[in-house]
């Protein structure tokens, strides 16, 4: 057929148990355009991206690239046909170079299959000199910021002569400094003509940066429209299939009493350095304390010894008045505290568990869940029947497993279950991240909801806008501390920037500061 | 998890087991004999009597209580090679409690029994289980060692300071008979089933029998067995829901040496009444293969066990009826394990690729996502 086009896929349907993830679904991408895929959680984006790559074979359907019908359906065939996928977990061996990494697994080996570094290192230079990657061949993975890895990703990709490159949510890991700059690199590489087809949930992005969008719902296919002829709301009703607020209103805060206090917190990482040095914050019940920062100084840290996953080396954690520096994980959730964790599938879910089991993970041993050593599966059934109705799981079944669930729906079912049981303070780790813009709305409303019936709530957020609509006040961490701190509503996302690179007299920390704002990783020994 | 899933999860092992049986044969056939008749044999001796049958049966009771103990670590991460020595110390402790307490009446004593074969493979399963939680030594090292120790101490014991008295033999006295399990031969004729006095078969059938039970109930039903999964899925998610990993890791331990201490129910208890040095000769290792063909799951730890149980029932008739070594029955066994792991693995991988995940590169075991249900 025509060659304007890189993939044609007509009629693509995939079936699972529990979940008719793609229906019918056609999904043109013309040569040399950014083609973005939006729609709800569940809608079934990944899994059609999955199709095009190999990684799962339709029941239904055809799929023909560059006009063409391809006729296997794994990955090599895919690759074969130019089709790259930059994975969203980055798959990169932290001990090597990026040359050696670029090399690693690619197909197929010439030289009788010895490793050729010096030839990848030539290429690499040259891919990131031509789409401005900046990477060093030579730099090790372990010392690069989340941002660098992606483009590792991406060069990995290209060097296996990609021409159509896949992202699933790319941009759901990054700052919002690294988005921008990823964005000049898929500009690059359209320019250069190659084709790009990304997923994601921030409509803006879309906006800004693609030439077409497919809309999906439901597994199926809701519209396809031009970029520059349509609006976010427009995006939204055909996602959501109706209005959506995108943006929620905040009405002044009634704080009460102080729920959580920490005073002159310190911690230690591996390296034996100050992950956290002298923290001092204050949430009150009824409010919200939202704290901003470039991921990886001090946030997953300081979440982490208030919810007792990590010890203290000086300070003090105070909850509803009581001293509990140091208490274990389990007497803190006693206590009242929910957490919601910023990486859901490291530390928010045990996959493998049904839906209805992880619903209750860390109230598992209390009443109604537990009693005298024994499970009540009843109610923990009709726990999870009410959280899946409340949030909207899909799908609705909370005998699924839970690893088979869309990334935003895992996301869903740990807001819900942290959301539930009315705590006392609540600490939220990028609670949105990866849910559609309907669930957006939905956490952000609750947010502000529990605040208003006394909550005290903790929020980390690598979306500024995010930090800016929902906190009543804003604090600001780099290399371990907080530098600064502002009321909400009172400062604008220019001056929190500069903030949180470490501006405004924040670099007395005197720990070596990389070009983008980062503390070297591996002290703070976040990911 | 789907229905192709579940089916190929149950499908694997027995196409495995037909599998090894095909290879078996090829083996029978190379060495000049007729694979047909072999196996006639084999099952004749398993299967072709009620004796035959209540032999196997026999045979099964150690072999699940073993392989209850490999695969309930298993559900922790835990890869507990341990069961030899665990049973071993059960054996002891149940004789040594046997000798004490010979005055007890049987009501008192056999429960009392029990609770010392259990306690004695717990405590053994004990020590690498808090190593483990406590230094993060690997358990698969210090397991192995633990075996080493309980065979060389209990041969110690008995053949220095337990010995019967008068006796060549490295054995302990009978225990007390109030401490005997009594053989099923007896109910077993008031229901009809002719089961000859002399057959072994006794009442920690029907333990064993509890024993699957109890573990699938601790498992599924239990507080501590939904923090034994999770832990064993997910020791970071486990951690973050206020489960204390190392205590988990430690209750998993114990339990599952509690069941392969439990083989003294059959051996001292039921059949020997005394403790034979070396008396085991690797039950606890067949505990692990026994284990994996049952995918780890307790009803399939019984139905692996009964299999093994009947191979090696079957084995003794085509060792005394036939020229082909009984070596040949080995062979089967470690083919169908192999077949069941690679089979496994295939399995997975074609799941793994219709439901759109990327192929699993196995995990390291003491990582092992659990997932078998
Ligand atoms: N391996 C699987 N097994 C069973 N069901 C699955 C599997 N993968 C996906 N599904 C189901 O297919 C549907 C579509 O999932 P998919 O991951 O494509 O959604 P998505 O559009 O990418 O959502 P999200 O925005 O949340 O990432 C969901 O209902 C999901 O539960
Ligand atoms: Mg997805």
């Amino acid at each position: 057929m025509s060659e304007r086009h890189a993939v044609q896929m007509r009629g693509i349907t995939k079936r699972y148990p529990r979940a008719l993830a793609n229906d019918r679904v056609d999904l043109d991408v013309e040569v040399g355009e950014v083609h973005a895929i939006v729609g709800e959680n569940g809608a079934g984006k990944s899994t059609i991206m999955k199709v095009l790559y190999g990684l799962t074979p339709p029941d239904e359907g055809s799929i023909s690239l560059w006009g063409k019908e391809l006729s296997g359906h794994r990955p090599a065939d895919a690759i074969r046909e130019g089709v790259g996928m930059v994975h969203q977990h980055f798959m990169l061996v932290d001990t090597l170079t990026v040359a050696e990494n670029v090399v690693l697994g690619a197909e197929p080996c010439s030289h009788g299959c010895l490793l050729d570094v010096a030839a990848a290192r030539e290429r690499v230079r040259q891919l990131s000199s031509e789409y401005g990657l900046s990477l060093d061949p030579d730099d090790l993975i372990e010392n690069l910021s989340v941002g660098l890895e992606q483009r590792v990703e991406i060069v990995k990709v290209l060097y296996r002569g990609a021409k159509i490159l896949i992202l699933d949510e790319p941009t759901g890991v990054l700052t919002p400094q690294e988005v921008r700059e990823l964005f000049v690199i898929l500009r690059a590489l359209r320019e250069a003509g190659r084709t790009i087809i990304f997923i994601t949930h921030k409509l803006e992005e879309v906006l800004e940066l693609a030439d077409r969008i497919t809309v999906m719902r439901d597994g199926r296919v809701a519209g396809v429209v031009s970029a520059a002829a349509t609006t976010k709301e427009e995006l939204a009703r055909m996602m959501v299939g109706r209005d959506v607020l995108l943006r929620v209103t905040r009405e002044e805060a009634r704080p009460g009493e102080p729920v959580l206090q920490v005073a002159g917190l310190s911690a230690i990482g591996r390296k034996g350095s100050h992950v956290l040095e002298g923290i001092d914050l204050e949430v009150r019940s009824g409010e919200i304390l939202g704290v901003a920062g470039v991921q990886g100084n001090g946030q997953t840290e300081l979440v982490e010894v208030i919810t007792g996953l990590r010890r203290a080396s000086a300070g003090s954690v105070t909850v509803c008045g009581r001293e509990t520096t140091n208490r274990s994980p389990r007497q803190m959730r006693d206590l009242g505290v929910a957490h919601i964790p910023e990486d859901r599938q490291a530390r928010g879910l045990v996959l493998g568990f049904t839906v209805a089991e992880n619903l209750i993970l860390g109230r598992h041993h209390r009443k109604p869940f537990s009693s005298r050593g024994l499970l009540s599966l009843d109610d923990i059934r009709t726990h999870a029947e009410r959280l899946i109705e409340e949030h909207d799981l899909r799908p609705r079944d909370p005998d699924g497993d839970a690893g088979h669930l869309s990334g935003g729906n895992q996301q869903k079912l740990i807001v819900a279950r942290e959301f539930d049981g009315g705590p006392a303070l609540l600490v939220a780790s990028q609670p949105t991240r990866g849910v559609d813009i309907g669930a957006i709305e939905f956490v952000h409303t609750s947010l502000l909801r529990m605040r208003d019936q006394g909550a005290a709530i903790l929020l980390i957020s690598a979306e500024l806008t995010e930090i800016m609509t929902l906190s009543d006040s804003i604090a600001v961490m780099y290399g371990g501390k907080i530098v600064a701190q502002f009321e909400g509503g009172a400062v604008g996302e220019e001056e929190l920037g500069v903030a949180m690179t470490g501006g405004a007299g924040a670099s007395a920390g005197g720990s070596a500061v990389r070009s983008d704002g980062r503390p070297p990783r591996h002290e703070m020994g976040a990911r | 998890m789907s229905r192709f899933a579940r089916l190929s999860q149950l499908l694997s092992p027995l196409v495995a087991v037909a599998a090894s049986f095909l290879v078996g044969g090829l083996v029978v056939v190379a060495i000049g004999e007729n694979p047909f008749h072999i196996y006639a044999i084999l099952f004749r001796g398993a299967f072709g009597s009620v004796d035959a049958i209540g032999l196997v049966l026999f045979n099964a009771v150690p072999l699940i209580f073993t392989g209850l103990a490999v695969a309930f670590a298993f559900r922790a991460g835990l890869f507990n090679i341990g069961g030899e020595g665990q049973l071993y110390i059960g054996a002891f402790v149940c004789t040594l409690a046997g000798l004490a307490f010979g005055g007890l009446p049987a009501l008192v004593l056999i429960p009392l029994l029990i609770l010392a074969s259990a306690a004695g493979g717990a405590l053994w399963a004990a020590v690498p289980g808090f190593l483990k939680a406590r230094f993060g030594v690997h358990e698969v090292i210090n397991t192995i060692m633990m075996n080493f120790i309980a065979v060389g101490l209990t041969s110690y014991f008995v053949i220095n300071m337990l010995r019967e008295p008068g006796q060549m033999t490295p054995q302990t006295s009978e225990i007390a008979f109030a401490g005997h399990l009594p053989r099923l031969a007896d109910s077993l004729s008031l229901i009809g089933i002719p089961l000859p006095q002399a057959n072994p078969l006794n009442f920690s059938l029907v333990l064993a029998l509890g024993a699957v039970l109890l573990a699938w109930y601790i498992l599924y039903r239990t507080t501590l067995g939904y923090e034994i999964r999770a832990v064993g899925m997910n020791a970071k998610a486990a951690e973050y829901a206020g489960i204390n990993v190392r205590r988990t890791l430690v209750m998993a331990m114990v339990l599952s040496g509690a069941f392969a201490g439990l083989v003294a129910t059959n051996e001292i208890m039921g059949f020997r009444h005394r403790f034979l040095d070396n008396f085991s000769s690797g039950l606890g290792f067949m505990g692990i293969a026994v284990a994996l063909l049952g995918k780890n799951t307790p009803l399939g730890v019984l139905l692996a066990a009964l299999l093994f149980a009947v191979l090696n029932t079957g084995a003794l008739e085509i060792d005394i009826f036939t020229d082909v070594p009984r070596e040949l029955i080995l062979v089967l066994q470690a083919v169908t394990i192999i077949l069941v792991v690679v089979g496994n693995e295939v399995f997975a991988r074609r799941v793994a690729a219709r439901e759109g995940r990327a192929a699993g590169v196995p995990l390291p075991v003491t990582e092992a996502s659990g997932e078998t249900k």
